[in-house]
């Protein structure tokens, strides 16, 4: 049985905060819901599935199902990061499908900036009995130096520069300054990023996401509520997921788990990367977005340089506008996961409710893709493909 | 400036063969004797057949850099770096007592145990 089609998503909140320090998680998580079901006409009442990952406090969704007190007949915990918020509107559309739920509540929130947390910078020891942890926690890998060790070896296979990777973060902050939420609004050049600080070679402090407070809610119902719903159709015709490790010891970091992921994803939608009007790709660094375009299929492996250059993924610009909310890069990534986000502005652009400044023009095919974990050791990756009708 | 002690983490039944070799200055690796092949991090299932019969096996302890990066701004600042083994599989480590300037992907490197912040030292590289 094809997915294709069987789920909408009809609701689609980002909490505006960037900065909470006077609330706590579970009220985020509770405020975006809030938000999510008014855009979508619903009540807490309506909700009968409730989706959440590990930003979410407690044991799997049970605290969160408990402190919004939801009566819901299905739930799912699936945690791979900041993508796991794509397999959960993939997860929604496989209970919807089997009849397991009708409407799906997905929520993430965090306070990663009012915590204080050196999210990219500090090693964490981690479980110990998490397998690797013994053998890595050692080398001090962070955030930041593993995906760096991605963008360094794909510099050297390629030939990516970091002229190149510094127009991604162009392109963010061009749609960024449109976005009165975004935390960076001003508008960056290449020589900008490539002259900020070096954090981690070949990775540059403006080759880096912001730290953010707040969060999103999305709901995803059955096309039989969907059309009694008065909000643009948003239908979901493709999903994937896929795990990519090291492979026991055959590392290859010039690809990621996108490559297989996206082709589910697209031929269960039966459509192809270039026809796609808009594109929202998860960005926690530059090379994760150029890694993910080639891997996707949007350009050849290798080739992620040239086709991010020159503003092609400005809005308006180039062939291929991306994260037109200003992405991870320079609005927001909240608990340092920004699967969400991406599923929001790719709702907006196709229901026409993006910026006016960077609205896609007949935008009726969209791909909102994420990745979580660690490029550079282990991570889940996610694509979902949408269709307004 | 004084180089990072390296954290360390627990062992466990599966790999205190591993730490305890590395306190007598031997570097370990598994090799499963079903399908021949090694792998990286050590493991009691092959993750290439799922066989259980693997083996410890002394590694040349030499290398070539896969890809690194070089954190100048932590304190003290140091390198991470994935490392193919001769003997084949790729693992995950940092780079002392070198030059960061002077570092390249391909280069060949050499083991070298640092001590960790508890009894047992860890292997890392070093220009060879």
């Amino acid at each position: 049985m094809s997915l294709r089609g069987k789920s909408y998503i009809m609701g689609a909140f980002e909490h505006p905060t960037r900065k909470a320090t006077d609330k706590s998680v579970a009220q985020l998580h509770a405020e975006c819901a809030i938000g999510a079901l008014a855009d979508a006409g619903l009540t807490k009442d309506d909700i009968d599935g409730y989706f959440c990952a590990g930003d979410a406090p407690g044991l799997g969704p049970l605290s969160m199902v408990d402190y919004m007190n939801l009566k819901v007949r299905h739930v799912d915990s699936t945690d791979v990061g900041g993508s796991s918020y794509q397999v959960a509107v993939g997860h929604a559309t496989e209970a919807i499908a089997a009849g397991r739920c009708n409407v799906a509540l997905i929520t993430l929130a965090g306070r990663p900036r009012s915590e204080g947390m050196a999210t990219g910078t500090a090693p964490r020891a981690g479980n110990p009995a998490q397998p690797d942890v013994q053998f890595e926690y050692p080398y001090a890998p962070t955030v930041v130096n593993m995906y760096a060790m991605c963008a360094a070896r794909h510099m050297y296979e390629y030939g990516t520069t970091s002229e190149q990777l510094a127009w991604i973060k162009v392109a963010a902050s061009h749609h960024a300054q449109h976005n009165p939420n975004a935390m960076l609004r001003d508008v960056v050049t290449v020589q900008d990023v490539v002259n900020s600080p070096m954090v981690s070679t070949p990775l540059h402090r403006l080759d880096c996401c912001v730290i953010s407070d707040g969060g999103g809610a999305l709901i995803v119902t059955s096309p039989e509520i969907a059309k009694t719903l008065k909000r643009p159709l948003v239908k979901v015709i493709g999903v994937g997921e896929a795990p990519k490790g090291q492979m026991g010891g055959m590392v290859d970091l010039t690809y990621s788990g996108a490559r297989f992921s996206g082709k589910a994803a697209f031929d269960m939608a039966g459509v192809k990367p270039s026809d796609m009007k808009f594109a929202a790709i998860y960005d926690s660094f530059t090379i994760t977005v150029l890694m993910q375009l080639e891997d996707l299929g949007f350009c050849e492996k290798g080739q992620g340089g040239k086709f991010v250059s020159d503003g092609n993924l400005i809005s308006g610009v180039g062939k291929l506008p991306f994260n037109t909310d200003g992405g991870g890069l320079c609005n927001n990534h909240p608990s340092n996961r920004g699967g969400i986000t991406k599923i929001i502005e790719a709702v907006r652009q196709l229901r026409g409710e993006a910026h006016p400044a960077v609205q896609v023009k007949n935008c009726d095919l969209a791909i909102a893709h994420g990745t979580g974990g660690s490029l550079g050791s282990r991570h889940g990756s996610s694509t979902v493909i949408l269709e307004r009708e | 400036m004084a180089d990072r002690i390296a954290g360390f983490s627990e062992t466990n039944p599966e790999t205190q063969a591993f730490w305890d070799a590395a306190k007598e200055g031997k570097f370990l690796i598994k090799k499963c004797t079903a399908c021949g092949k090694s792998h990286w991090y050590p493991r009691a299932i092959c993750p290439f057949c799922m066989s259980e019969k693997t083996e410890w096996v002394q590694a040349s302890g030499r290398g070539k850099i896969y890809s690194y990066s070089h954190m100048a701004r932590a304190n003290p600042p140091f390198t991470i770096a994935y490392v193919t083994l001769a003997e084949g599989p790729t693992m995950m480590t940092n780079i002392v007592d070198t030059d960061a300037a002077k570092l390249k992907i391909g280069a060949d490197v050499k083991l070298v145990f640092k001590p960790s912040e508890k009894e047992y030292p860890v292997p890392m590289f070093t220009a060879a």
